[in-house]
């Protein structure tokens, strides 16, 4: 199989500090693989290397093909209120004949169940749907890779079943490689087909483990299934390496403007 | 054109019509503020005197303060009172319309929550809406500030008065045609702005400091 | 219709009591609203040749003034908004010129063009640019880097990322400006007019005004104030078209 990404001794600093310490790593082509790690660990510095929206400070990126596409944590933000949903996803599209971008628009959308939808502005729908929207626009640009940035973190639980359930039929159906970065160690194990854990600043390659589930997986049995929740504490225990616990940076912004906004009502 | 700059920042003649134009426009703003803060709390917090008024504001609204300049020199002749009159009438909307936008802004939150603790509402204008609205009122008094010298320098320039900055460009140019003085005046009232300016925004900065 | 009522009753009572009072004060300062109306009537539907040598003109300088003034504000403002370079070099030197009241350089343009058209333009346009540059700057800024991203995630070309991308997230700063900016534009006409030229609605008022012909200058103010109105109107029509697809909660405000 071939490589579709290689990333060798990928390491990034900004002035002093060291986001991320020498990566290596690769994904197949057609491979589902999660990138997870402590919140604050220089996962989306990695992401941004990849992507290309930075050049990191050292080692190499290759990607085999000529685009990637990202789907952002934010939806709201990365989809573009002044444009239809059809228009959105036509978006990267610019340089095709109009025929074939709407052809194309259509069809991801069909892809991701929103056909109806698709003269609608994306602030009219739910959370989940507009991050089925900007997936859908990902697909659409058919790219080598698609990379996910907390792609499912800033929606409700039962939607993010949902979204995760998606992801996994669409890139079984169109055999889309994916590198998906997150913090939450349960969506790791059941989206991936492989899991590369890091550790905190700077980022560092802990493990890469394969995930010894079947590629048909469902939110019930397999999150029962003994092998998922196996491979669930194996990467606990990696991330929290030597019972040294690692600070949860976001926690602890959460409860600083908590204890913040107490003062100022008081 | 810096020799002149100096020579004229050194005249006493030159100074006594800046402080002239600075004098009137300080005064034209006291005035705004004085009518239009209590204009803008009474329409904001009572919508049907606000739906009432409307379309007279609406109309009064875009004559330019300009347009009113012959009027005003016919009726209150050549003296200070006219320019102070007109850059109060164009100085008066920017503080009114922002006084107005921030009640609409107030957070009715605040209101219930001050209401629940027996505050009457003449209580709730002045302890809760009005320090909510006096980040919006300090910057509609900036705009203000800005338009006051706009309209004060141009009434000057049309002969509406005998002293000022505007008068002084005025007859620079119609004199001797000297435009390095024509010149000078511009740049003085365009420094007098940036001063108006920089000095109302820092007085938004330190009050408002929530 | 109850909202009609409610909203032109007092207007219509203070027109009311302007007649009663003018008709019976009979002060030459202010001429009942009859007469003004009269004065108008006689002035530009009488004599078509008032509206074509006064008014249209006016207007057009008006209009061409601001319409300059927008287009190189908004090209001049993106760029910059867009260029953290180009604004820490030109930063300073627009609050300077931003702040220099615009008809304290009517004598310098008279100076400079003479009178006539061009020296009323070049204030115009120089007066009302300031607002549609300074908002398209801080509009062009406030793209968020989200959009930023996924513009370069997409490779994008160039001229999608300006007019699909920068000037669209722009685009609610720039009308404000646009806004501003109008109302400015027939300020500083009727400035350059009362100065610069014979010909305009300016240039009437104050001829008006020397033949001591009160009622006349009155109907010009109201041309004015009808002028400014009928504007403003026009452009925020437009504005809520070109901005419609902002979320709802915005549509509710201006009702």
């Amino acid at each position: 199989m071939s490589n579709m990404l290689e990333v060798a001794d990928l390491g990034h600093t900004y002035g002093d500090y060291e986001a991320i310490g020498g990566l290596t790593f690769t994904v197949r082509a057609g491979e589902l693989v999660c990138v997870v790690g402590p919140s604050g660990c220089g996962k989306s510095t990695l992401l941004r290397t990849i992507s290309g929206l930075i050049a990191p400070s050292r080692g190499d990126v290759s990607l085999n093909g000529s685009h990637l596409a990202v789907v952002f944590q934010d939806y709201s933000r990365s989809l573009f209120p002044w444009l239809s949903v059809q228009g959105n996803v036509e978006f990267p599209l610019r340089s095709l004949p109009r025929a074939e971008r709407r052809a194309r628009a259509a069809e991801a959308l069909e892809w991701v169940g929103l056909g109806a939808a698709a003269k609608k502005r994306p602030w009219q729908l739910s959370g989940g749907m507009q991050q089925r929207v900007a997936i859908a626009r990902a697909l659409a640009y058919r790219p080598a890779l698609l990379l996910m940035d907390e792609p499912f973190a800033s929606v409700d639980a039962q939607t993010r079943f949902e979204l995760e359930d998606l992801l996994l039929r669409v890139r079984r159906e169109h055999d889309t490689t994916v590198l998906v970065v997150t913090h939450d160690i349960d969506e790791s194990v059941y989206l991936g087909d492989r899991i590369l854990v890091l550790s905190g600043s700077p980022a560092k390659l802990v493990a890469d483990l394969e995930v010894p589930l079947p590629a048909e997986r469902d939110q019930v049995t397999t999150r029962t299934d003994e092998a998922f929740v196996a491979l669930r504490s194996k990467v606990a225990r990696l991330l929290n390496v030597g019972g040294k616990p690692t600070m949860d940076v976001d926690k602890w912004a959460a409860a600083e403007r908590e204890s913040l906004s107490e003062t100022v009502s008081s | 054109m810096f020799g002149e700059l100096v020579t004229q920042l050194t005249s006493p003649a030159f100074i006594s019509h800046v402080v002239a134009t600075v004098l009137a426009v300080l005064i034209a703003i006291a005035i705004a503020i004085a009518i239009a803060v209590p204009s803008g709390l009474v329409l904001g917090s009572v919508p049907a005197v606000r739906q009432a008024t409307r379309a007279v504001i609406e109309f009064l609204r875009p004559i330019p303060s300009v347009a009113l300049i012959p009027l005003a020199l016919v009726m209150l002749g050549f003296g200070p009172e006219t320019k102070i009159t007109l850059a109060v009438y164009a100085a008066l909307w920017p503080i009114l319309f922002n006084t107005i936008y921030a009640l609409d802004e107030l957070d009715p939150l605040l209101v219930e929550t001050s209401r629940v603790f027996g505050t009457g509402r003449v209580g709730v204008l002045f302890r809760v809406a009005l320090p909510s609205a006096l980040p919006f009122v300090l910057t509609g008094i900036r705009l203000a500030a800005t338009t006051a010298l706009i309209v004060m320098v141009s009434v000057e320039l049309m002969a509406g008065s005998q002293i000022g900055l505007g008068y002084f460009i005025m007859e620079a140019r119609s004199g001797p045609g000297r435009m390095d003085q024509v010149l000078v005046g511009t740049v003085v009232a365009g420094a007098i702005g940036v001063l108006l300016n920089n000095g109302l925004e820092r007085v938004r900065r330190r009050w408002v400091a929530w | 219709m109850n909202k009609f009522l409610q909203r032109w009753t007092v207007f219509a009572g203070l027109v009311v009591v302007w007649q009663l009072l003018g008709m019976f004060a009979e002060d030459p300062f202010f001429p009942p609203p009859s007469d003004i109306v009269t004065a108008a009537w006689e002035w530009w539907v009488l004599e078509p040749r008032n509206v074509t040598e006064h008014i249209l003109p006016s207007i057009g300088r008006l209009l061409s003034g601001w319409a300059i003034a927008s287009v190189i504000g908004v090209a001049l403002g993106l760029l910059l908004g867009r260029s953290d370079r180009a604004m820490e070099y030109a930063g300073p030197l627009l609050v300077f010129l931003r702040s220099i009241p615009p008809p304290a350089l009517v004598p310098v343009f008279l100076l400079l063009f003479k009178t006539g058209t061009p020296m009323q333009l070049a204030t115009i346009i120089f007066g009302v640019i300031w607002p549609v540059l300074l908002n398209s700057v801080d509009g062009a800024r406030s793209v968020d880097v989200t959009k930023v991203d996924t513009s370069a995630v997409f490779q994008i070309p160039r001229y999608q990322w300006v007019l699909g991308v920068v000037l669209p997230a722009a685009s609610p700063k720039i009308f404000a400006g646009l806004r501003v900016s109008l109302s400015l534009s027939l300020v500083l006409m009727v400035i350059s007019e009362l100065v610069g030229t014979d010909n305009g609605i300016g240039s009437q008022l104050i001829q008006a005004q020397r033949e001591f012909d009160y009622t006349r200058m009155w109907a010009g103010i109201v041309l004015l104030g009808v002028l400014g109105y009928g504007l403003n109107t026009v452009l925020l029509a437009v504005e809520r078209r070109a901005l419609a697809w902002q979320p709802r909660s915005r549509d509710e405000q201006h009702a």
